[in-house]
C-alpha cells in the first residue's frame, strides 16, 4: 500500500506541477530573477557588509518616504554594530519629548530603545506627498511579497528577489502599446507594471562608507538584504536552533525504533502464538 | 474509560487509588490495562499524534495570550512584538502557526485512515461522530486563530467566511442579524477580534473534553485494525503498553523532525505573505484565499452559483461524513478486501487535493490550455460533482454489489498465516 500511496502522490505532484507550469508560462508576464543569497539555505547567516551598507541606502535614500516602524534602533548591534556605534546613530535622531512650560515642544536626541521615526506623520500626509500612493513600510516587506509553493518550489518567488527586482526591472520608456496612467512608471517586476514610485536608485546614489562601488545592482542587492534582515531578525537564532533540534530529535528516533523493535520482537511474528 | 485491574503494591498509592482510581483509569486507557489489536499499522499511530498537537497547541497558545493584545489597534504590533523582543517568542508563534498546519494534516490522516479500514462503522459509530465533531471544533478554533495576527488575510478572510452566514436569510433580516451577533457590530472590527479571540481560548478546552469522550467511546469496541475483523480470542490482543507506547514514542519522535523541518526551516511556507501586511479595511487582497486546510471546502462553495446553495453546499460537504456509516452497506470494514472500494477511496482523495488545489485559483483562470480553455471554476464543478458522487452514488453502491476478497478468521491467524509465508 505504502507504493500505491507513493505512485499517487507522485502522481499529483506531477500534475499539479504541470498545471502552474503551464500557468506561469501563459500569462507573458516578467519572471523575478533568482539570486544566491548568503543568507539562504538552512546554515545561511546574513552578510554583515551587505546589512551595514543596506542600512545606509534604507537611511540616506529610502527613508525619505519609506517607515520601518517595527525595527527599534537597539536590534541594529546584529548588523555587527557595538552598543557605542548604535547609541551615536540613534541620537542622530530627535523626537518628540512633550512640551515646556510655555506650551512649546520638547525634543530629544534618540535613544537606542527608540524606533525608526516615520517620514509622514500620518497616511493621508504620505499619499498627498507621493501622488496618492502610500509608500509601503519597510519592516515586513521581506516576508509580504514573498510567495512561496510547497509543492511547485519552482514557482515561489523570494522576497529578496522581488525587491531586487522592482529596484532594476524600471524601463524608461513603458513598452510599446502599454499606456502608462499619469506619474506612473514603467516596472517589470511590479504586479501590473505599473509603480507610482519613481525609478529611487541611480548608480553612485550613495557613497558607502566600506568603498563598495554604489552600482544599482549593489545596492538593490544591500537594501534587500537588509529589509529581509528587519522582516525576519530572528533567522539566524532560528537555523542555528534548528540545527541543534533536528540534530538531537534524529538520534532520538533512531533509539525509539531499534527500542520499538526489541519490544516487538516476540509479537511481530507471532513467535507468543506458537 | 478503560476498565482495569490495576493493583498498586505501594501502600500510599493504594490508599489514594481506594479513594480516587485515576492511575486505574490511566493504566486501563493508556497502560496494560488497554488491550489493543496486535495488527495496528503505522496509521495507527496518528491518533496519539493529534493527541500531542493538541497539546502543543494549548500550550503554545498559552504563552502567546501572555504577550499578544486582542485590539484592532494593537494586535499586529503585538505578535510583532513576540516575533522579536520575546524571548524565543518567534519559536512560540512558529510553533503555534505551523502547528495548526501540522494538527491539521494529523487529523486528516487520522479521518483518512478511518475511512479506508473502515472504523466508522458499527459498533463505532459515535467514536466517529465525536471524531467528526472534534474536527468541525478545530475548524472553528483554526479559522479564529487566524484572525487574530490581524493581518490582511486575517481581516478579508474573516470578512469572507463570517458573511456566509448571511445567506441564511430565511426571513426578512434574518441573515443580517446572525451577521451583526458574529461580528459585534456592522462589519469586522475590534468586537470581531475580541469575541473570536475569547472563543479561540475556549474551543481548545471544549475539543479536550470531546477528545475524552472520543477516547471512552473507543475503548468500549476498543481499537479496529487494518484487517477491520473483530479482536475476539486473547491472541488477537496485546497490551497497549508496552507495544503501542514504544511505536507512538517512535512515531510521535519522527514527527517531531518533520514539524521542526517546517518550525525552524520553511516557518512561513504554509501562511499567507498578506499576512504580514497590517488589516485595512479599506484595501481588498486581489485574491482572498482562506488557510489550506479549508481549500477543498472552499472550491466547492464557489462551484455553486446560486450563494445559500453553495454554503449549504460547503457546509454538506463536512457534515456528509455523519452519515458515511450508513451509507456503506458492506459487511466487511477494511478496504484491504474491497478493492473496488480501495479503487474509488484513492480517486476521492486525489479529487479532494485537486479541489483543494483548486481553491487557490481564480475561477476564471485557465487550468488546461485545451481548445477553448478549461478554467478553475469548470474544474472545480466537475470535482465537486465528484466529491458529493463518492458519498452518495460510489459508497452505497460499490459496498453493496462488489466482489470481496476472502477475509481472515482472526488476526492471529492472519499473522500465523503470514508466518508460514514468511
Amino acid at each position: 500500500m505504502l507504493k500505491m500511496i507513493k505512485n499517487i502522490s507522485l502522481m499529483v505532484m506531477v500534475a499539479l506541477g504541470g498545471i502552474s507550469f503551464a500557468n506561469a508560462s501563459g500569462d507573458g508576464g516578467y519572471e523575478v530573477k533568482r539570486h544566491d543569497w548568503p543568507h539562504a539555505g538552512p546554515f545561511g547567516k546574513f552578510d554583515k557588509g551587505a546589512l551595514q551598507r543596506g542600512l545606509q541606502v534604507y537611511t540616506e535614500v529610502c527613508s525619505g518616504c519609506h517607515s520601518l516602524d517595527y525595527v527599534a534602533f537597539r536590534e541594529l548591534v546584529a548588523l555587527g554594530y557595538s552598543t557605542d556605534e548604535v547609541k551615536a546613530f540613534a541620537a542622530t535622531y530627535e523626537f518628540a519629548n512633550g512640551f515646556d512650560d510655555e506650551g512649546e515642544e520638547k525634543y530629544r536626541k534618540g535613544l537606542p530603545q527608540d524606533y525608526f521615526p516615520a517620514p509622514f506623520a500620518s497616511e493621508e500626509e504620505a499619499r498627498d506627498s507621493n501622488n496618492g500612493a502610500l509608500p509601503p513600510d519597510f519592516s515586513l516587506l521581506g516576508k509580504s511579497r514573498e510567495h512561496l509553493s510547497m509543492f511547485t518550489p519552482w514557482n515561489s518567488v523570494y522576497g529578496e528577489d522581488y525587491i531586487v527586482g522592482i529596484l532594476t526591472t524600471y524601463h524608461e520608456e513603458a513598452p510599446h502599446g502599454v499606456e502608462l496612467a499619469e506619474g506612473m512608471n514603467f516596472n517589470e517586476t511590479f504586479p501590473g507594471n505599473q509603480i507610482a514610485m519613481a525609478p529611487p536608485l541611480f548608480d553612485d546614489a550613495v557613497e558607502y562608507a566600506d568603498g563598495t562601488v554604489a552600482t544599482t545592482q549593489q545596492m538593490a542587492q544591500d537594501v534587500a538584504t537588509f529589509m529581509y534582515w528587519a522582516a525576519e531578525p530572528k533567522m539566524e537564532e532560528r537555523k542555528k536552533m534548528g540545527l541543534k533540534v533536528i540534530i538531537f530529535m534524529s538520534l532520538l528516533t533512531i533509539m525509539l525504533y531499534f527500542v520499538n523493535k526489541s519490544v516487538w520482537k516476540n509479537v511481530k511474528k507471532g513467535d507468543d502464538l506458537v | 474509560m478503560g476498565s482495569s485491574n490495576y493493583e498498586p503494591t505501594n501502600k500510599a498509592v493504594k490508599w489514594f487509588e481506594d479513594r480516587l482510581p485515576i492511575l486505574g483509569l490511566i493504566h486501563g486507557t493508556l497502560g496494560a490495562g488497554y488491550k489493543t489489536p496486535r495488527n495496528l499499522n503505522y496509521w495507527w499511530n496518528f491518533g496519539s499524534l493529534a493527541g500531542f498537537m493538541l497539546v502543543v497547541q494549548i500550550i503554545t497558545g498559552i504563552i502567546l495570550v501572555m504577550h499578544y493584545t486582542p485590539h484592532v489597534d494593537m494586535a499586529f504590533r503585538a505578535v510583532e512584538h513576540i516575533m522579536r523582543d520575546v524571548n524565543y517568542g518567534w519559536l512560540m508563534r512558529y510553533t503555534h502557526s505551523n502547528g495548526a498546519s501540522m494538527f491539521f494534516v494529523i487529523v486528516y490522516v487520522h479521518i483518512l485512515r478511518g475511512m479506508y479500514f473502515g472504523s466508522y462503522q458499527s459498533p463505532r459509530e459515535v467514536l466517529w461522530f465525536l471524531g467528526l465533531v472534534i474536527y468541525l471544533l478545530m475548524m472553528a478554533t483554526g479559522f479564529m486563530g487566524y484572525v487574530l495576527p490581524w493581518g490582511q488575510m486575517s481581516f478579508w478572510g474573516a470578512t469572507v467566511i463570517t458573511n456566509l452566514f448571511g445567506a441564511f436569510d430565511f426571513y426578512d433580516g434574518m441573515g443580517e442579524s446572525i451577521l451583526h451577533l458574529l461580528w459585534g457590530g456592522f462589519s469586522v472590527d475590534n468586537p470581531t477580534l475580541q469575541r473570536f479571540f475569547s472563543l479561540h481560548y475556549l474551543l481548545p478546552f471544549v475539543i479536550v473534553g470531546v477528545v475524552i469522550l472520543h477516547i471512552w467511546a473507543l475503548h468500549l469496541p476498543g481499537s479496529n485494525n487494518p484487517l477491520g475483523i473483530d479482536a475476539k480470542g486473547p491472541g488477537d490482543k496485546i497490551p497497549f503498553h508496552p507495544y503501542y507506547t514504544a511505536k507512538d514514542a517512535f512515531g510521535l519522535s519522527f514527527f517531531i523532525v518533520i514539524f521542526a523541518v517546517f518550525i525552524f526551516y520553511l516557518p512561513n511556507i504554509m501562511g499567507h505573505p498578506d499576512n504580514y501586511i497590517e488589516a485595512n479595511p479599506m484595501v481588498t487582497p486581489s485574491h482572498i484565499v482562506p488557510e489550506w486546510y479549508y481549500l477543498p471546502f472552499y472550491t466547492i462553495l464557489k462551484a455553486v452559483p446560486d450563494k445559500l446553495l453553495g454554503v449549504i453546499a460547503m457546509f454538506g460537504s463536512i457534515l456528509i461524513f455523519f452519515v458515511l456509516p450508513w451509507l456503506d452497506g458492506s459487511k466487511i470494514r477494511s478496504a484491504k478486501f474491497r478493492p473496488t472500494t480501495a479503487f474509488f477511496f484513492w480517486l476521492f482523495l486525489v479529487n479532494t487535493i485537486f479541489l483543494g488545489y483548486l481553491g487557490t485559483k481564480l475561477p476564471d483562470e485557465i487550468m488546461i490550455n485545451m481548445g477553448g480553455g478549461i478554467d478553475a471554476l469548470t474544474l472545480g464543478r466537475i470535482s465537486s460533482v465528484f466529491y458529493f458522487a463518492y458519498f452518495l452514488v460510489i459508497v452505497p453502491l460499490v459496498s453493496r454489489f462488489e466482489t470481496t476478497r476472502p477475509v481472515p478468521t482472526s488476526i492471529a491467524q492472519s499473522v500465523l498465516d503470514a508466518r508460514k509465508e514468511g
